[in-house]
């Protein structure tokens, strides 16, 4: 049987993750439809039969589907569900929200964040914020499965030609209403996707000292991660903690600043590709999973580095 | 108002976890437990919004083993009135623990059911929506600010995009981030009192549930080890490794 994937989007476009999804979708069965529920999604839908891997789009809309609440999407997909062996997503805060409710529906036992394909019924996926990975395989005949996104590398978004199929929607679920979502507009790359992550810990002593860490990241063309003692000292929003409580990120590089590295911080960025660590404790535990340590006074170092950046001229942007 | 708030005991966050010699699941022996954070986070909520004159009574719940007791003891310690425990053996799933879950919601009758948004031991982020989804009630999942307003609640949820805000209507499962609030510590007075609080004990098979698992959990494993890496004399060193070693600038 044939693969469902939930893809996310803004009614315009594909959220990025959805290619990552996509790809570990075609890992369990090369047949993979995907169904996009909206409001005037016609764009996204396109966008979405576009993906490589995707074979079938089934586009669903209301107006009530325009800010994806969960307890209106979940019967949409139950409605599907008979025809399909597994019904995929991500493992980020979209995704998370609603299967739940479908498997419970369907009365499945959820995988959750996934971070690796093993068989159709069987994946890696971490446990104890990553402390430790548990193979397990699942007994359900239909499969509920979260995927963390940056375990799987994102599809082609283009290549794909999928006939789009229109859907009935489903009552509207009149007890919960969106009021209002408030995005963090940045120029910066997002945390969860950028290619260098920049990140401050209690070392950096105040909000304002954060502005190093700016700085670093302006030249770097980073993300501006933070640990989460630097987010409850209230020096930086709770949006850029990097941990178990936080996000997990997997950039090319990771420079920690003035962080000890708990336990809950390494969680969310020790399968970095690189990681640098800037830290005056030469006993602070992130040197243990640092590839490249520097003891040394963040306040000393921080300025240097950006002098010795400037003085490189082939940064890539 | 009545609220119920489930707890989970969980392996303490600050101890480092071991995966058995066995690769049979991580080492819980000996092993310091404590309230799954975010679930201290509901208790607290329940209480504050209990002592705001906007709730009754507030009740703990958690499914567990025997010892699992500590854990509600320890929300009564915080304010919760009285407590449930419904004992389990072994690997319970969410699936399982919603279904359980339903059953107390059905016999309690509350107008709130709280829990915190993760467990921190098996990281599925399920029981929350789960619930709501066999009760047919709204969800309110990831929440950072919860406010009641004529028998409605709007409630903050943190997204990956950022903040998003939904009203839902009571009955309602609401799942609590770190950020909720402040979680309070015992009092010793009101642990001494928390110990004449009572504490309803139940088997899971009373309930009438098929809890057996799904999922078969073939093997845990440690986690892949990092090569050591090494320590830079100057930060000139450390920007010529970046570019020319490791090339990642």
């Amino acid at each position: 049987m044939s693969v469902l994937l939930i893809a996310e989007h803004n009614n315009q476009e594909l959220k990025p993750f959805t290619l990552n999804a996509a790809t570990a979708a075609s890992q369990i069965d090369n047949d993979v439809h995907a169904v996009i529920i909206g409001n005037k999604c016609d764009e996204a839908a396109k966008a979405l039969s576009k993906l490589e891997f995707v074979k079938k789009v089934i586009q669903v809309e209301a107006d009530y589907y325009e800010n994806f609440v969960a307890e209106n999407f979940a019967p949409v997909i139950v409605k599907l569900a008979d025809n399909y062996s597994h019904i995929i997503s991500s493992a980020n805060t979209f995704g998370k929200n609603l299967m739940p409710r479908i498997a419970a529906a369907l009365d499945t036992s959820q995988i959750s964040d996934i971070t690796k394909v093993i068989a159709p019924d069987t994946f890696l996926r971490p446990i104890y914020a990553g402390n430790a990975f548990a193979t397990v395989k699942s007994k359900d005949t239909k499969k509920c499965v979260t995927i963390r996104p940056t375990s799987f590398d994102a599809c082609e978004s283009s290549g794909g030609s999928a006939a789009i199929e229109k859907a009935e929607a489903s009552e509207e679920f009149s007890k919960t209403k969106f009021v209002k979502r408030e995005e963090v507009k940045s120029d910066r790359p997002e945390l969860g996707t950028a290619r260098v992550v920049v990140s401050g810990g209690r070392g950096m002593q105040s909000g304002d000292n954060f502005k190093l860490i700016t700085s670093l990241a302006d030249k770097l063309n980073a993300a501006i991660g933070a640990s989460r003692a630097a987010v409850d000292a209230g020096y930086i929003s709770n949006d850029h903690q990097v941990g178990q409580t936080g996000k997990v990120v997997v950039p090319d590089l990771y420079i920690a600043v003035g962080i000890s590295g708990a336990i809950q911080h390494l969680a969310g960025m020790k399968e970095s590709k690189v990681i640098v660590a800037i830290n005056k404790d030469g006993e602070a535990p992130i040197f243990s999973v640092a590839d490249y340590g520097l003891e040394a006074d963040l306040f000393e170092a921080v300025p240097q580095f950006l002098e010795e950046l400037n003085k490189l001229n082939t940064i890539q942007k | 108002m009545k609220i119920l708030v489930a707890v989970k005991r969980v392996i303490d966050y600050n101890v480092q976890i071991r995966v058995k010699e066995d690769n049979s699941g991580v080492v819980t022996d000996n092993v310091k437990m404590s309230t799954n954070p975010p679930d201290d986070n509901a208790i607290e909520e329940a209480v504050k919004i209990k002592e705001a004159g906007k709730a009754t009574e507030v009740v703990a719940v958690s499914i567990g083993e025997e010892k699992a007791q500590e854990t509600v003891r320890k929300a009564l310690a915080v304010g919760a009135d009285r407590g449930i425990l419904v004992k389990t053996e072994g690997i319970v799933e969410p699936l399982s623990v919603s279904k359980l879950l339903q059953k107390i919601v059905e016999k309690e009758k509350p107008d709130l059911v709280f829990m915190g948004k993760q467990a921190i031991d098996d990281d599925c982020n399920q029981t929350g929506q789960m619930l709501s989804a066999l009760l047919n009630w709204p969800q309110a999942t990831f929440a950072s600010k919860i406010e009641i307003k004529d028998g409605k609640l709007e409630v903050t949820r943190e997204i990956d995009e950022g903040l998003e805000t939904i009203e839902i209507n009571v009955p309602a499962i609401v799942t609590c981030d770190l950020r909720l609030n402040e979680p309070r510590y015992a009092s010793l007075p009101n642990i001494m009192k928390a110990k004449k609080k009572p504490i309803e004990q139940l088997n899971a098979s009373d309930l009438g549930v098929d809890i057996s698992p799904r999922i078969e959990q073939i093997k845990v494993e440690e986690p892949p080890k990092r090569k050591a890496g090494i320590k830079v004399s100057s930060v000139s060193e450390l920007v010529q490794k970046l570019k020319n070693e490791a090339k990642v600038i």
